[in-house]
């Protein structure tokens, strides 16, 4: 029950918010020590990438879940031992599956990611470059319907 | 008796809903004068009722009446009387209720500015908002009605309001954001409405204009304020966080965005059209598909909506409707619509078409990263995450083009532009671009860091584009100033969006490449020095509020050893809903925020402190604060006031308008 | 261009539109929190843990396989637990089914050996994971949740929530009898 509490508190006032976010509600009573402030630079976005798999939409970093202390107490394990930001990744993800990492993978499933907005790139680009070459090649005036119509707009917003 | 007043005023409004959303398409239909002038009444009715029905709930959060089930979840005895006002709307039933009086005020609006358009076109205008009310209104008559009694067990105290968001910036949030969503309504009405007519002309998109404005200046206002309340309320200093909930609004607002230019170009040279109302239909649709999002538990929860999907099957059919019917209209009006316009590839034509290339395209890389966890799981390929380091990263790739198109885009001429003649500015804006972007660093920072070097190119670049553009103008002109002035407010809301835009990227590069966050462990006496400041940690002093108590830890702030101010970081403790929350201390100025956040005990009168330097992150906020007051300058342009003469136009206008025959 | 084909290109936002529509109403009626185990097909992980009763004792990788078998993670501090474990006990008594208990992250010691007193001990093993070691390595995010594990030590199912009639007849029973029957062929 306690696992739920604070998640389901969040998730509360996110859904009902229509506006926001996960989140955190404290950080938890537990702190890390580093030697060095790149370490606690890699800590921080470490445990930001890294997704708590107990509450849906938090990163560990803002998650109050003892699951989420013990990944983080890991994280911080593992970079005091020196491992690498991909080895910690990689070790979440052989337990946690790539739901863990807040970047998906690239692979058939996910590739839609990057080709779908590159797909309407390409697709805008070649639209324009096709407008532009077959527009005919005269000085077009408005049609006969819409230039009365401008008129009458016009008109009608003058005679205030 | 309140609830009972409110729960019949609401299904009032809902009639008036049903008939303004027939009665004048009929008087259309017929060319009935009296039916179509019908609409303006039915409007202001369905929006009065709508009204009480919201004060009868206010009333019943005024006064504590726990005998309805949503006063008593909500509100409680010790909620002081300003929080209980916007306790309203702090919950699902009582938000959807305000979404709605927003969505009337909306229509009433309209019907109050729309005396100048043409009876058939309001009609049908109105029509399509009171078709939008219906769906709405209904669904909260059968699934969320906020009047609901606790009848006969009523509590002698409610459970409180969430604390999370018993806070200033939650009172101006919501009611911000939802103007901004619903405002979308009426540029998809009046699309709607011209599809209707089968016209697609420049004065459809000089009348929708400054409605879209108006909604996209809301809009944007409405995500600042959240952002800026994410960052000091959460206490981890974070100001986007890519989450479903957010995206949702973000994708509405990048399509606006994109709406605005696009009206630009079918206003001022007739062209787009349909692209334009194809952009108006999607502004609208994304509203309502975020509002799906949120409020059925699709994605985010387990907790609150999805073991009951009644209210999320309830929405999707009236979207699906709603959008489907937009859709297969548009189709089959739209593809009949042919273009005959002429501009060559160096023109502002294809320059404002790039610009909604680029934001459609972000907007699909939002949807795909928000839906596609979705669609994984439900193909039985398992689960995914999509988040921050996927989305800061292809935004990043697509800001350049953007920005760098961005920054001539104004410089360039409609039709056609020998791009000879831009050379000379363009070689002056890479050159201020560059210098600035290796300076500015240096001045602040020991390091150079290359991505914020490549943001401040990018800032720097629209920014002086932007000067360069004003020189541009009155050029010719022997008193440059009084002429600067004269070239209209819509210009200078232009520019101001642009200038506001450069100023986000300067906060967003900066603080994501300088930021600096350490945790320490101090207790009172202890002092933290992080470069040239330093945080002692002064007394720790208990507080009590109406419905809460809290740890308040006093620091004082010290530069270079002058003092330079006082925060005061809390732990409060919520008694009533048992929430701990924390509230953060902020020592600001435009340059940089120093933020000082309480963790938790360590025991031994130690905390761990969060203490986190965070240079020109006001930036971002105060460049969507100057976006929007671009808007509003844009929206109040005098060609939009429709009672006043415009001296001139007639000849520009049709000058520049050139043909496209409309079906 | 040819007037149809135009309309076609016109009605792309539609298609679009419903095919996202889809999604949208079968993801409303399937549950978002569900995860799927990395684990499954793998090896159940090395560890070191002490038994649940005798602090002394210590068991590794090598109490699991050997034959089909259940690994149950539980808490006194988990309500869903004390309603599983009714069912648990049911199950070793009447279908004879190995089940590896492990206590996870638990108050104390005593208040776990005394609900195993209290309540029945349905395992044949209890581990004692104080800090989540064993969970973390297995991806365990709460409790209960249940392993069935094959004779060569590999993770075939996870079942995350209780276990209880419905489940076991129509999940987890039928994976962990099939394994049986791959055994005898």
């Amino acid at each position: 029950m306690r696992y739920f509490m604070l998640c389901a508190y969040a998730l509360a006032a996110a859904l009902l918010w229509g506006a926001l976010s996960p989140l955190a509600a404290s950080p938890a009573a537990e702190f890390y020590e580093f030697e060095t402030a790149e370490q606690e630079r890699k800590f921080n976005q470490l445990t930001r990438e890294l997704r708590c798999p107990k509450c849906q939409n938090q990163s560990i970093a803002d998650s109050d879940a003892p699951l989420a202390m013990d990944m983080r107490q890991r994280v911080y394990q593992m970079i005091m031992e020196g491992q690498s930001q991909a080895e910690i990744i990689d070790f979440m993800k052989v337990r946690y599956g790539d739901f863990v990492h807040y970047r998906p993978p690239v692979n058939a499933s996910t590739i839609v990611l990057w080709v779908g907005p590159a797909l309407v790139i390409v697709l805008g680009v070649i639209v324009v470059l096709v407008q532009v070459r077959t527009q005919k090649d005269e000085e077009s005036e408005l049609s006969e319907e819409e230039a009365a119509r401008l008129a009458e707009v016009l008109n009608s917003d003058r005679k205030e | 008796m309140i609830s009972e007043i409110g729960h019949l005023t609401l299904a009032i409004a809902f009639a008036f809903s049903l008939l303004l959303a027939i009665v004048p398409l009929i008087g259309v239909h017929r060319g009935h004068g009296g039916q179509m002038s019908l609409a303006r009444p039915l409007t202001y009715g369905m929006f009065g009722f709508t009204l009480i029905s919201y004060i009868a709930l206010t009333w019943g959060f005024l006064v504590g009446d726990f005998s309805i089930a949503y006063v008593a979840n909500n509100s409680s005895t010790l909620l002081p009387w300003y929080y209980r006002i916007t306790a309203v709307w702090s919950s699902h039933e009582g938000s959807f209720l305000l979404w709605m009086l927003v969505q009337a005020a909306w229509a009433a609006a309209l019907a109050v500015f729309s005396q100048r358009l043409p009876l058939t076109f309001a009609a049908r205008v109105l029509a399509v908002m009171g078709m939008i009310g219906v769906g709405f209104y209904l669904f909260m008559l059968m699934t969320s009605n906020p009047f609901d009694r606790t009848l006969p067990l009523i509590p002698v105290d409610g459970a409180d309001m969430n604390p999370l968001l018993q806070d200033p910036g939650m009172i101006i949030h919501p009611p911000l954001l939802y103007f901004g969503y619903v405002g979308l309504s009426v540029a998809f009405a009046f699309a709607i409405a011209a599809l209707m007519g089968g016209r697609l002309d420049s004065a459809w998109a000089r009348w929708s204009r400054p409605w879209t404005l108006a909604a996209w200046v809301f809009l944007t206002l409405g995500i600042m304020v959240g952002s800026w309340w994410a960052y000091y309320e959460l206490g981890w200093g974070g100001w986007w966080f890519w989450d479903p909930v957010e995206n949702a609004s973000f994708m509405p607002w990048l399509i606006a965005t994109a709406l605005i230019h696009s009206l630009a170009v079918t206003e001022k040279r007739g062209t787009f059209k349909s692209w334009t109302v194809l952009l108006a239909i999607a502004g609208f649709s994304l509203s309502l598909l975020g509002t799906f999002l949120v409020r059925s538990g699709v994605l985010v929860s387990v907790h609150a909506f999805a073991s009951d999907p009644t209210r999320g099957l309830f929405l999707l059919s009236f979207l699906g409707v709603l959008i489907t019917c937009s859709l297969l209209l548009y189709a089959l009006r739209a593809s009949k619509v042919v273009s005959h316009t002429r501009y060559d590839l160096m023109s502002r034509e294809v320059m404002l078409l790039g610009n909604n290339i680029l934001l459609v395209t972000a907007t699909v890389v939002v949807l795909i990263g928000t839906l596609l966890p979705l669609v994984h799981q439900e193909l039985g390929l398992g689960s995914i995450s999509v988040g921050e380091p996927f989305f800061d990263m292809v935004f990043m790739w697509l800001t350049i083009p953007f920005a760098l198109m961005l920054g001539i885009a104004p410089l360039v001429r409609w039709r056609r532009q020998k791009i000879g003649e831009l050379k000379v500015p363009m070689l002056q804006m890479l050159g201020v671009a560059v210098i600035l972007a290796f300076v500015l660093p240096l001045i602040f920072a020991e390091v150079v860091s290359g991505l914020a070097v490549l943001g401040l190119i990018l800032a720097f670049w629209v920014l002086w584009g932007t000067v360069e553009e004003l020189r541009m103008r009155v050029a010719q002109r022997e008193h440059k100033l009084p002429a600067m002035v004269k070239l209209g407010r819509s210009h200078w809301g232009m520019v101001l969006g642009h200038v506001g835009f450069a100023v986000m990227i300067i906060g967003v590069a900066l603080v994501q490449n300088y930021e600096v966050e350490r945790t320490v462990r101090m207790a009172p006496g202890d002092t933290f020095t992080e470069g040239k400041y330093s945080f002692e940690f002064k007394t720790l002093e208990d507080r009590i509020g109406p419905n809460w108590v809290s740890d308040a830890a006093v620091f004082e702030i010290t530069r270079d050893n002058r003092r330079i101010g006082e925060v005061v970081s809390e732990k409060r403790f919520y008694t009533i809903q048992r929430q701990i929350m924390t509230q953060t201390g902020l020592q600001v100025n435009p340059w940089r925020d120093l933020y000082v956040a309480m963790g938790e005990e360590l025991g031994d009168g130690s905390w761990a402190v969060r203490i986190h330097i965070k240079p020109f992150v006001r930036w971002i906020w105060m460049g969507a604060i100057i976006m929007a007051f671009g808007g509003i300058l844009s929206a109040s342009d005098k060609r939009y006031r429709l009672k006043k003469k415009r001296p001139k136009v007639t000849g520009n206008v049709t000058g520049n308008v050139t043909g496209e025959g409309s079906a | 261009m040819n007037p149809k084909l135009r309309l076609l290109a016109f009605l792309t936002p539609l298609f679009l539109f419903l095919g996202m529509g889809v999604f949208l109403f079968t993801g409303l009626f399937s549950d978002p929190t569900r995860l799927d185990s990395a684990l499954v097909g793998r090896h159940v992980p090395n560890f070191e843990l002490p038994d649940l009763y005798s602090p002394d004792r210590s068991h590794n990788q090598s109490i699991v396989g050997g034959k089909p078998m259940l690994l149950n993670v539980w808490a006194t501090w988990c309500p869903t637990c004390y309603a599983e474990h009714t069912f648990l006990n049911k199950l070793r008594a009447e279908e004879n089914v190995y089940i590896i208990g492990l206590n996870y992250k638990d108050d104390s010691r005593a208040a776990a050996v005394n609900w195993l007193q209290d309540l029945g001990d349905p395992y044949e093993i209890n581990l004692f994971d104080q800090t989540g070691l064993l969970a973390l390595d297995l991806g365990v995010y709460g409790a209960p949740e249940t392993f069935v594990i094959d004779a060569e030590g590999i993770i075939r199912y996870r079942h995350v929530g209780d276990l209880n009639e419905r489940v076991w007849r129509d999940e987890v029973g039928p994976v962990y009898y099939s394994l049986y029957e791959q055994g005898e062929r």
